[in-house]
């Protein structure tokens, strides 16, 4: 049979991780248990449980791995409502990669590099940052600024703790929004957070979490000297098929699914604001 | 080019379906929609808008996609995909069969849509001129020629004769097929039936319809404009346009449970509806003056600009006569287009 993209692959979840009360990640491989597919990061799939639903998520796991594919997904919606429900060995099914990746062949290459994260936010950076760890030569100073909620809710914390912060040449900044006992680190919000650290305006951002924190944390990048055309950020919006067909995704002339997700800011300005 | 007396349309109808597949309007219930053809049914050529346009015979209102079973923890996936078996669709507008490339343009774009190649593999379109075009017809706007449509094959239809003009490798084939049943001629006839049928076209009332404005570098201002508010004031986000459209190519895809393992399909959806872009966390187009904007400036602006200029409107004026609360492309074109006169 001729391929499709809209039939998917069957996949296996083979390890379920709770990163906070709402977010858990998912280990995929193939049947065979090899990976399901290769991607770039800042690509996504199309991850379903047959019955209920098929969503769009961000593969955060890096390309960079060999042996599998993770999803970091946040209970909000009826088909990660069942997916936080599943056990380890449930198949699942899986297409994909869709979208346009982050430019780490390209624009991203030798420079100084700004990853801010809110929240779920760190999902599709979490590829970005272990793919620049990777090919570590490739690129200059990595700055992490991640913030939360609570300490409970940031994801990935032991990877942080353990390995980003230890990485050389990195610098990770770690808040949460209110103070909470245990918590050494910074207390307050990612955007004025962000303004404090005083950051190196020549650097690449890579902007992702909520809309009310990319909108104020953009517009203090820019008071600190930034230019839109060196900070990202990646859209989320209702896909069904995932490759610019079912009509649904766009904002103006461009399709999230198919365009993006990753947009430059000054490639958002040109779009009308519906997102 | 070929000709057969209209009397012995049914005869070459036969002839055709002994082989292949024939969809062809049809009258049934008080409504023409293309349909198979059988011995009996009511051909009812000279309709000129069906109620549905033949979108359906490649993008089917609802189509099953594909199967999964499961047991325990596994899932097996079932690839419903078949052959398909040759059909001829005849009969198509002008104005259809220009939304039949503009369909295309999407479903066979990179990745290409296989449910949807195979259909329009098989097909052979027959392509039927306009005699009488329609107070609420526009194709004109669009750059379309209704009296000489393109196809695998062309055919016009006057009182007295069908004629029979193939364009294709496909249409030879048919051609080839029916051929013993027509005679040579017809090319004066064909010739005066459309310059008569041009004079009408262009003194249509929406023939001088101004798209001037509808150009990519004026997406901004045309979405910014004031003018959506009251264009869109009265609907009521039934979607009726968007189903009786012929390029409107919206889907949703859903899973079914069914007694005999779980089923996905594709069908039609609308941009229309409230639920169209929500989300579990947010909608991006919460009001239906946003949902009303999408749709007008998908066609006229958005898809041109994915397109090379191509509109995404074909001026069928089915929205025109359908809309319940005569809302409609035209009255978007007029406020918005450039300069229109009224």
């Amino acid at each position: 049979m001729i391929e499709e993209t809209l039939i998917p692959k069957v996949g296996v979840v083979t390890d379920i991780r709770k990163d906070t009360p709402d977010v858990k990640t998912f280990r995929v491989v193939g049947t065979d248990g090899k990976k399901l597919f290769e991607h770039m990061p800042g690509q996504c799939a199309m991850v379903s449980v047959p019955g209920v639903g098929e969503c769009m998520f961000s593969i955060t796991s890096s390309p960079t791995n060999q042996e599998f594919m993770e999803f970091s997904i946040k209970k909000c919606g009826c088909v990660t409502e069942v997916l936080h429900a599943m056990e380890v060995g449930q198949q699942i099914t899986v297409r994909g990669p869709y979208g346009r990746n982050f430019p780490v062949e390209e624009d991203f290459k030798g420079k100084d590099l700004l990853f801010i994260a809110g929240g779920i936010g760190l999902a599709p950076l979490r590829s970005v940052i272990n793919y620049v760890r990777h090919y570590r030569e490739n690129y200059g100073k990595v700055v992490i600024v991640y913030g939360a909620r609570s300490a409970d809710d940031l994801v990935d914390f032991e990877e942080i703790k353990t390995e980003w912060k230890n990485e050389p040449n990195f610098e990770v900044y770690l808040t949460i929004d209110r103070p909470q006992e245990g918590w050494d680190d910074h207390v307050g919000f990612v955007p004025s957070y962000v303004k404090e650290l005083g950051l190196d305006s020549n650097m690449t951002a890579v902007l992702c979490g909520p809309p009310i924190m990319i909108k104020f944390t953009l517009q203090g990048l820019l008071e600190l000297g930034f230019e839109k055309s060196r900070v990202y950020t990646t859209l989320e919006l209702r896909m069904k098929c995932g490759v610019g067909k079912c009509g649904r995704c766009n904002v103006g002339d461009k399709f999230v699914c198919k365009d993006g997700p990753v947009f430059r800011m000054d490639q958002l300005d040109e779009l009308p604001d519906e997102y | 080019m070929l000709k057969i007396a209209k009397e012995r349309l049914n005869e070459l109808y036969g002839k055709i379906a002994q082989t292949q597949g024939l969809f062809i309007p049809v009258k049934k219930a008080g409504e023409v929609n293309y349909a198979i053809w059988g011995e009996g049914k009511e051909v009812s050529l000279e309709t000129l808008k069906t109620v549905k346009s033949p979108k359906n015979m490649f993008f089917p209102q609802t189509e099953n996609m594909m199967k999964f079973k499961t047991e325990g923890k596994n899932i097996d996936i079932i690839d419903m995909r078949d052959e398909k078996r040759p059909y001829v669709l005849f009969g198509v507008k002008a104005c259809d069969y220009k939304a039949i490339e503009v369909l295309d343009k999407v479903f066979l774009a990179d990745p290409v849509d296989t449910f949807y190649k195979a259909r329009r593999e098989a097909t052979t379109i027959v392509t039927l001129a306009c005699s009488r075009p329609e107070e609420s017809c526009f194709c004109s706007v669009f750059g379309i020629d209704a009296t000489a449509p393109a196809g695998d094959v062309t055919v016009w239809l006057d009182n007295e004769n069908l004629y029979w003009q193939s364009n294709t490798e496909k249409g030879e084939a048919l051609t080839a097929a029916v051929k013993e049943l027509f005679t040579d001629g017809g090319e004066a006839e064909v010739e005066a039936q459309k310059a008569a049928t041009k004079e009408i076209l262009q003194k249509l009332p929406f023939a001088a319809l101004d798209l001037s404005r509808f150009k990519p570098e004026n997406l901004n201002e045309l979405f910014d404009d004031p003018a959506w508010e009251e264009l869109s004031e009265a609907c009521l986000g039934c979607g009726t346009c968007t189903f009786v459209c012929p390029t409107c190519q919206c889907f949703d895809i859903r899973d079914f449970k069914t007694n005999d393992g779980i089923l996905r399909y594709r069908c039609w959806d609308s941009c229309m509806y409230s639920d169209f872009t929500l989300m579990a966390h947010g909608n991006s187009r919460t009001t239906q003056m946003q949902r009303y904007r999408q749709r007008f400036m998908h066609k006229l602006v958005y898809y041109p600009s994915q397109n090379d200029g191509l509109y995404s409107c074909v001026g069928c004026g089915r929205c025109v006569n359908k809309c319940p609360q005569h809302l409609n492309i035209v009255k978007v074109i007029k406020t918005l287009g450039g300069k229109n006169d009224d």
